[in-house]
């Protein structure tokens, strides 16, 4: 997919401002919050629960190279073809190879973040073969040429009546106005793809080294029909889903649907091994996995591979105030949020994105929710120190901090200077104490909200009078 | 070079540096060796009162009988009482009881497009989630639990375990090795992708009957 990150100041703003945007991302506010929060406490000892969990994926990334040989070599038993890819042409084109050697005509895919990430759909169509996406939020989007706005709500910014309208214009058929019917009339539709397509492209969330399989979680059962119908089953992933034990997927299983959806379990669960056996009457007779490395292994070598512990739950997003009120697309690329605003800059390169680690409030709710407890506030913290050091901000805002850091690191000339500012300030503030325009810097700041004035007295002087009067 | 190969030397390199913390330790091949259990959330509950709890919340309906002879019987009253055809596509397990003394068209064999109504058995049950655990074989087709629209499944009481975790320990006890594919079904198909609203019957069953026996 294309990066648009560098727009996202522009794109935000413009968000903000879209009106029907603003109702869908009210109307889905605090939903996956409060329910996440309901199944959570269902479990008394959630923290020494997300604890073992971070535990788990830190030590599978510390020996990855042994956990995916170990995991290669089981599926290979079981009679999965493995493929590795290093860039995102790669596994396009291992996709579109399998397809041309099974004569494919049509594909049926179930969601896949990997699959945005390259731009698969796009890819293969390009090579005259049917791609259909079959998850009801994919489906939406792909139906109205866009992008998924969030990791596992992908139509998250349409409202039903966008859906409605647009199911109407696209079927063919009288418009509906309900979202049962909606999602109803999608079912019928996408029945007889499931029934007759020649192969199925799946993600997924985990590859169980213990067995060799794949793992994808979903509600809809689209993933089942992906992964059963089909001749050819093709499920795309990257390196850092790995988990080693059966027992280790058991222990992301109490947290992921609770994280993601606030639900306790996600309808299916299927676990994959190898292609249909001798004797079975159903299931694909090839199943392939590609493995992906785009900038996994560059973040694994870095100050930010705590990032690769995520198991993409979306509950940072669901959390996050600048998402909540902006939505995904303004963040440019694949992943949205603060995991987003530190996967973009670290797979694009940091040049690439230069907003996303700024556009937060370092509130740190991502942080507090995240299932594998990725600091994610200090990560962007680390990637905005990058951006200094690399000098890729403006002057003004370069030369702003290191005349901050001069002054931060002497005390008596910081003294005086913030004394002398806080005078200023209230001087500019009037007797309404409020500074309606700001010159020199936070201009913008001061473009819709006045900046409250300094009372003329900073609070060194203040603490100092105390510690006095004692 | 392959990819395969650039790759694993990448990450050993990239370990090497960063030196990535690891307090579990061990090596790969002790852990799965070993696959220990990780911590437990309290589970202070009786399995089959609480796989029936779940089942409710999931919107599954229940049932119960002392033997399998009474199957026939118990799959009529739910399609009655649903007003559901009377035409269904069963694991071939059950194809040889009684169907006929209930007025019911029973075909053992894989389910397609068509059929409407599907019986399955269940390799065993989680209390913890009130999950179905179905493995994939010769006789359990996986369509039948998909395809169509009702799916009534039938589950042994002394096999509705406490977690995943006991489950996979049987998988491993009575198993070779896993089959093609192990699915965890844990109440009618749902979505929420239109404005957060939950709908059933998304692509798979709109229905799931759990009718439990001895």
């Amino acid at each position: 997919m294309e990066i648009t990150s560098q727009q996202f100041k522009a794109v935000s703003s413009s968000k903000l401002k879209d009106a029907k945007l603003q109702k869908a991302l009210k109307q889905a506010k605090g939903g996956f919050v409060v329910s996440r929060a309901k199944v959570v406490k269902e479990l008394d000892n959630f923290e020494e629960i997300r604890q073992a969990a971070s535990d788990v994926r830190d030590h599978c990334l510390a020996h990855l190279d042994s956990y995916l040989e170990e995991w290669e070599r089981r599926a290979q038993e079981a009679g999965t073809v493995v493929h590795w890819a290093e860039s995102y042409e790669e596994l396009n084109s291992i996709v579109v190879q399998i397809a041309q050697d099974n004569q494919v005509k049509k594909i049926i895919k179930s969601k896949s973040m990997v699959g945005e990430e390259t731009g698969l759909n796009q890819y293969v169509e390009g090579h005259g073969i049917e791609v259909k996406e079959t998850d009801l939020g994919e489906y939406i989007i792909q139906q109205a040429g866009e992008h998924p706005s969030h990791i596992i709500a992908p139509a998250t910014h349409k409202s039903k009546d966008d859906v409605s309208e647009l199911f109407a214009e696209k079927h063919k058929r009288p418009r509906l106005d309900d979202a049962e019917k909606l999602t109803h009339e999608a079912r019928e539709i996408l029945r007889p793809h499931f029934l007759d397509a020649d192969m199925g492209i799946t993600g997924a969330n985990f590859m169980i080294a213990e067995t060799g399989s794949t793992v994808i979680v979903t509600n809809e059962g689209n993933g089942r029909m992906t992964t059963t119908m089909p001749r050819v089953h093709v499920a795309i992933s990257s390196i850092e889903k790995c988990l080693p034990t059966l027992d280790d997927f058991a222990l992301m299983m109490r947290l992921l649907p609770r994280s993601a959806t606030g639900q306790v379990i996600s309808n299916y669960v299927s676990m994959t091994t190898g292609p249909k056996r001798a004797g079975d009457k159903d299931g694909p007779e090839k199943f392939h996995v590609i493995i992906l490395d785009v900038g996994r292994t560059r973040v694994l070598g870095s100050e930010l591979r705590d990032a690769l512990r995520c198991i993409r739950c979306g509950a940072c997003m669901n959390h996050c105030p600048v998402y909540q009120n902006v939505g995904g697309h303004a963040y440019g690329w694949v992943y949205p949020g603060p995991i987003g605003s530190v996967l973009t800059p670290a797979y694009n390169g940091i040049e690439n994105a230069i907003d996303l680690p700024n556009a937060a409030t370092m509130c740190n709710q991502c942080g507090v929710v995240c299932p594998v407890k990725i600091p994610l506030p200090d990560l962007m913290r680390k990637l905005r120190e990058k951006q200094f050091e690399k000098k890729l901000k403006s002057n003004m805002e370069h030369w702003s901090l290191r005349l901050w850091a001069y002054l931060a690191l002497r005390p008596k000339i910081y003294s005086i200077v913030t004394r002398v500012m806080a005078r200023i300030g209230r001087i500019l503030g009037g007797d309404s104490r409020r500074i309606r325009r700001m010159i020199i810097v936070g201009q913008d700041w001061t473009k819709n909200r006045d900046m409250p004035a300094p009372s003329g007295r900073t609070f060194r002087d203040i603490y100092l009078n105390k510690m006095n009067k004692r | 070079m392959s990819a395969r190969e650039n790759i694993l030397a990448r990450i050993r390199s990239a370990n090497k540096v960063a030196k990535n913390p690891d307090v579990i330790g061990g090596t790969a091949v002790d852990r799965i060796k070993a696959h220990p259990s990780s911590p437990l959330p309290t589970l202070d509950w009786e399995n089959e009162n609480h796989f029936k709890l779940r089942c409710h919340e999931l919107a599954s309906s229940l049932d119960q009988i002392d033997s399998l002879d009474h199957l026939p019987k118990a799959v009529n009253r739910y399609l009655n009482e649903n007003d559901l055809p009377k035409k269904i596509v069963c694991w071939p397990e059950f194809a040889d009881l009684n169907w006929s003394d209930e007025n019911l068209q029973m075909e053992g064999r894989s389910a397609v497009g068509e059929d409407k109504v599907g019986l399955t058995g269940s390799y065993c049950a989680i209390a913890e989630t009130g999950t179905l655990v179905m493995l994939s074989g010769e006789d359990q087709h996986a369509t039948t639990s998909l395809l169509p629209e009702t799916h009534i499944a039938v589950v042994s009481r002394s096999r509705i375990l406490r977690t995943m975790e006991e489950a996979w320990e049987l998988i491993r006890n009575e198993t070779e090795s896993v089959p093609r594919q192990v699915n965890f079904i844990s109440g009618p198909s749902r979505t929420a992708d239109i404005e957060m609203t939950l709908v059933y019957g998304a692509h798979g069953p709109y229905r799931v009957h759990v009718i439990i026996t001895e």
